[in-house]
């Protein structure tokens, strides 16, 4: 069949299937080229950063718990400029002490309180929590005990932010000998049982650092503390130095770093410029899913009665003081137990969160 | 059989949609297409055009956010949407079989070739484990794998990528399928690789008289073997038609820009010519014919209008205004 | 593969060599020995005792006396009550390894089954249900969970006696122990368990015809089980050191709250070989999930 024939069968096929009368020659003039854009209706180009935030609150948990922190937090910096009771001593009415005030139940008042009350007209604050067995406001102890155990998540995960990102990315940038000798030390104290160890250094330390610390602006601190940093800071960097060094393995044999490397990019400014950013969000997850699990270990060692030393407390240390008389006064075992469960429920939600909206690998 | 037909596989008007967070993304839009005993159909097209999405609907084994919409896939004349799970689970591999793209994720890594080719078998068979096992060496030793006794002890991982698609020829063959789908049977292998297995697939099908559904981004592929090509874009058909039609007269637009993007023998002074812009976005489908933003013929009618298919040769369809618009202006003349 | 046992098992040692030493330098370094009590003692008295258990030797020396004694079977004897340490270790560690085994089987089974019902209902209702306890689970230390478990049935419900030792009750103490790991190990299984539903190879079963009963539970929950294995191994060392509470607040003369009583005694050498015992069955404990892994898993290549 030739050309000219095989067009005219088409036409003659095509009439037949189109009733041709219903267009007009309008309708095959040529579309512009913005009437072909307004037809290309394309997903909104976002940032890597936006479009995280974006998902992220999406997450209701997520942001709850951002709420929940920012309460929490809110509440124990300005709590203790109102409630005038110190955390260490006992309830003082009108300069002396007040020994009727121990074991108050909830917005209790001592007898000396009402007294004094009657006497003057003017009202005490109130002891929200009551007060505990020495006669303190336990509300104010609370607030301490949650000021402290936030305070050593936080500074442990920094800690072992700092320790872990300094390590992995030496190793996995370097590679070779040095990797192989570093990640050899990493997999010994990897195979450690890291609970034991901490336990019997926070003990060591608390009585090697007493008498070294006696005296300086570190004594405040206590030297369980301060050990518990140390012990924490040495012993949970492993995870975070093998993350970040397989992170950084990875975007090493990239092509885009290989294309740095091409024009002449120096070393360190190919860590800073394209490593380091491409495993941030990695980062920023492992970290702070770090301060919930260094909160739930200090409260272990202070229910253990191996934490931070008295007057100072923490949520596990109120814990584990309450359990002697915890049938009597169940509400001070609760409150600093229903605390704690909250804090890492909330920090947990939102590295949960920060992972499902952050992490590319998972999306 | 109710009516029984000279085709063995009918699909009508198929629609499937995956419900995401973003919303529904329509991802096949009412294709049909009809196959013969021992024929092979070629659907070609690029990514997200719905062709892998057209063979999961068919087999039903899309994931779990996606689902079939509407429309029919007659098996001999029985509409198998309407299946049981059960019923279907007897159809999948027994009546119709699929291979995939990548051989290197297909196979369950924990288990041994032997296992999982034994295991399809037991599933549509009486047949023994031993002789089970003697079916799975026959079908390795059919697909071309050296040494199949001891291959069968062997772990997925264990094998070359080449390998482990014959593993899954194999697997896909050894209940005698009336239909094979080949989802990308080759994209994922080296080209010397990729020529083997076409050939043996070829091969196979002589042997065993199975039809095929060849689905591919890769013309090369589809020339050489295909009864019928069906052009995919944006979930629809464009244009369907023998490898005759589809390379040497072809009447759509995108098919057009296809070819032209493409080395070929007979055009091989030519400058090659890719089409612009962006695969369309199926969650906003564009007014008119989808390929229209991309297209540089594209008129006012395609802007606002779908187009249908329209018959322009013995078995040549396509569904292009342009086609229209020459019968149009040949009237007006 | 000899070869790769054999290269674990000396990291293993190694491991074990550092923890002993580490405990034997740390305790060496604490202010104060055993025998520095509030009263002076005589210091002819003292002298003898510091001689008798070697302590007026250097540290060096000290530790190399001790690890010769160990290889020979020799725990010593502990410096408070002056018995052996070894049988007291054996037979406290009797109890707390039923605790922590029983603990440990409950954690596991109720986990992948209640991880497989909750990938298998994703964001129905069970589903929903298990995620919001598995995530208050890994929200709650044990201790807290324990005395409230103490406080509310045994001591205002009284429908569960409290622990004694001539009439254990171990319901309290298992699930107290168990419900983190549980929690952990259900959120394991979902997010694995969905991976691997998603994955080519379900489809390729699928596509064969396979029934979605032995889809989830042969091809999928195989694949599935490689992470919750690695995981079961670390969690010995939870299950030990989570029992110091536990058996604290429980009262159970177990190896954990030896542990902990130990310390607060300086007993030395007790918390040396209660703290050796325990770095051994953890490494081993690590030794043997890493040998079960690698045959679940048969893409490991045992000589890498």
């Amino acid at each position: 069949m030739s050309n000219e024939n095989l067009e005219l069968k088409k036409r003659q096929i095509l009439s037949s299937q189109v009733d041709l009368s219903k267009f007009n020659s309008k309708n095959f003039e040529k579309a512009t080229d913005e009437e072909k854009a307004q037809q290309e209706v394309m997903g909104e180009s976002t940032t890597f950063f936006k479009d995280g935030m974006r998902r992220l609150k999406k997450n209701p948990l997520a942001m709850g718990s951002i709420v929940v922190l920012a309460l929490i937090i809110a509440i124990i910096i300005i709590a203790p400029i109102f409630v005038p009771y110190s955390y260490s001593d006992m309830i003082t009415v009108n300069g002396v002490r007040d020994k009727s005030a121990s074991n108050l139940g909830m917005f209790e008042y001592s007898n000396a309180e009402m007294k004094y009350m009657e006497s003057t007209g003017e009202s005490l604050f109130p002891h929200i929590f009551g007060t505990d067995s020495l006669g303190r406001d336990y509300f104010i102890r609370v607030i301490y005990g949650t000021r402290v155990s936030l305070s050593v998540g936080i500074v442990a995960a920094i800690m072992v932010l700092i320790i872990g990102l300094i390590y992995g990315s030496v190793s996995g940038y370097f590679g070779g000998k040095v990797d192989m000798i570093m990640m050899r030390i990493v997999d010994i104290i990897y195979s450690l049982p890291d609970m034991l160890i901490i336990i019997l250094l926070s003990v060591v330390l608390k009585e090697v650092l007493a008498s070294k610390i006696k005296g300086t602006a570190l004594a405040a601190l206590g030297p369980n503390m301060i050990s518990m940093f140390f012990v924490f800071g040495l012993l949970y960097w492993v995870t975070m130095a093998r993350l970040i060094r397989g992170q950084i393995l990875t975007i090493k044999n990239s092509e885009y770093v290989l294309a740095a490397r091409c024009i002449g990019t120096k070393d360190g400014r190919i860590l800073r410029r394209h490593i380091l950013p491409n495993c941030l969000s990695v980062i920023i997850i492992t970290t702070a899913l770090q301060v919930p699990s260094a909160i739930f270990t200090e409260s272990y060692l202070s229910f253990l009665g191996l934490g931070v030393s008295a007057p100072l407390t923490s949520l596990g240390s109120l814990a584990n003081d309450a359990r002697g008389a915890m049938q009597s006064y169940p509400s001070r075992l609760v409150i600093p137990a229903v605390i704690i469960c909250l804090i890492v429920l909330a920090l947990n939600l939102l590295g949960d969160g920060l992972r499902d909206a952050f992490d590319s690998k998972l999306n | 059989m109710s009516e029984e037909s000279k085709y063995l596989l009918e699909v009508n008007d198929l629609n499937t949609s995956f419900f995401t967070d973003a919303g529904e993304v329509k991802a096949v839009n009412g294709i049909s297409f009809k196959l013969e005993p021992g024929k092979t159909l070629g659907i070609v097209g690029e990514s997200g055009s719905g062709k892998s999405v057209s063979a999961y609907s068919i087999m039903q084994i899309l994931a779990e956010t996606g689902r079939v919409t509407g429309g029919e896939v007659k098996f001999r004349g029985e509409n198998i949407l309407n299946y049981s799970e059960k019923q279907m689970q007897k159809f999948r591999g027994e009546k119709i079989s699929i291979i995939f793209q990548d051989p290197m994720t297909s196979l369950n890594p924990v288990f041994t070739v032997g296992y999982q080719l034994e295991e399809a078998v037991l599933l549509h068979t009486n047949k023994t484990k031993e002789e089970a096992k003697k079916r799975a060496i026959e079908m390795l030793t059919l697909v071309g794998v050296n040494e199949p006794e001891s291959r069968v002890k062997q772990y997925p991982h264990e094998l070359s990528g080449g390998m482990r698609q014959r593993v899954m020829i194999a697997m896909a063959l050894c209940c005698e399928p009336d239909v094979l789908i080949a989802d990308e049977p080759t994209t994922a292998l080296d080209v010397t690789i990729q020529a083997q297995i076409l050939e043996l697939m070829q091969d196979l099908q002589k042997k065993l008289g199975m039809a095929i559904i060849m689905v591919t981004h890769d013309l090369g592929v589809i020339a050489s073997m295909c009864d019928e090509i069906m052009v995919m874009y944006g979930g629809r058909v464009c244009e369907r038609g023998t490898a005759d039609d589809i390379f040497y007269r072809p009447a759509h637009e995108y098919t057009k820009g296809l070819l032209r993007s493409i080395p070929r023998h007979d055009n091989m002074n030519e400058k090659l010519v890719p089409i612009g812009g962006t695969p369309i976005n199926l969650l906003n489908m564009p007014e008119g014919c989808a390929f229209c933003p991309r297209c540089d013929a594209a008129m006012k009618i395609c802007l606002t209008e779908k187009p249908d298919e329209i018959q322009i040769g013995d078995g040549h369809t396509a569904a292009c205004w342009m086609n229209i618009k020459e019968a149009f202006e040949a009237q007006e003349v | 593969m000899l070869k790769y046992i054999g290269k674990r098992v000396l990291l293993a040692i190694v491991s074990i060599l550092i923890v002993s030493a580490i405990t034997f330098f740390a305790m060496n370094a604490i202010p104060g020995g055993p025998f520095n009590k509030e009263k002076a003692t005589d210091p002819a008295v003292q002298a003898e005792l510091e001689s008798r258990y070697n302590l007026d030797k250097p540290v060096t020396t000290q530790y190399v006396l001790y690890m010769g004694n160990l290889i020979h079977g020799d725990w010593g004897v502990s410096l408070k009550s002056g018995r052996e340490i070894w049988p007291d270790i054996t037979s406290k560690f009797a109890v707390s390894a039923k605790l922590g085994i029983s603990a440990m089987i409950f954690a596991t089974i109720i986990g992948i089954v209640l991880g497989s019902i909750a990938a298998l209902t994703r964001n129905k209702w069970p589903d929903r249900l298990i995620v919001f306890f598995t995530t208050l689970g890994t929200a709650m230390p044990s201790f807290v969970l324990a005395t409230l478990l103490l406080l509310l049935f045994c001591l205002e419900l009284k429908w569960i006696p409290v622990y004694n030792s001539s009439n254990p009750n171990y319901i309290l103490p298992i699930i107290s122990l168990s419900v983190y790991p549980m929690a952990y190990i259900t959120r394991l299984t979902k997010t694995s368990m969905l991976d691997a539903l998603n994955q080519d190879y379900v489809r390729t079963a699928k596509a064969k015809g396979v029934s979605r009963v032995k889809l989830i539970f042969v091809h999928a929950l195989r694949n599935a089980l490689i992470p919750v294995i690695t995981y079961l191994g670390p969690q010995i060392a939870y299950i030990l050191t989570g029992s110091m509470v536990v058996e604290n607040i429980f009262t159970i003369g177990g190896l954990g709250s030896a542990f902990v009583t130990s310390i607060t005694n300086r007993d030395y050498t007790t918390i040396m070989a209660v703290t050796i015992f325990l770095a051994i069955l953890m490494v081993v404990a690590n030794l043997l999930t890493d040998i079960a892994y690698k045959f679940t898993d048969p893409r490991i290549d045992f000589n890498n």
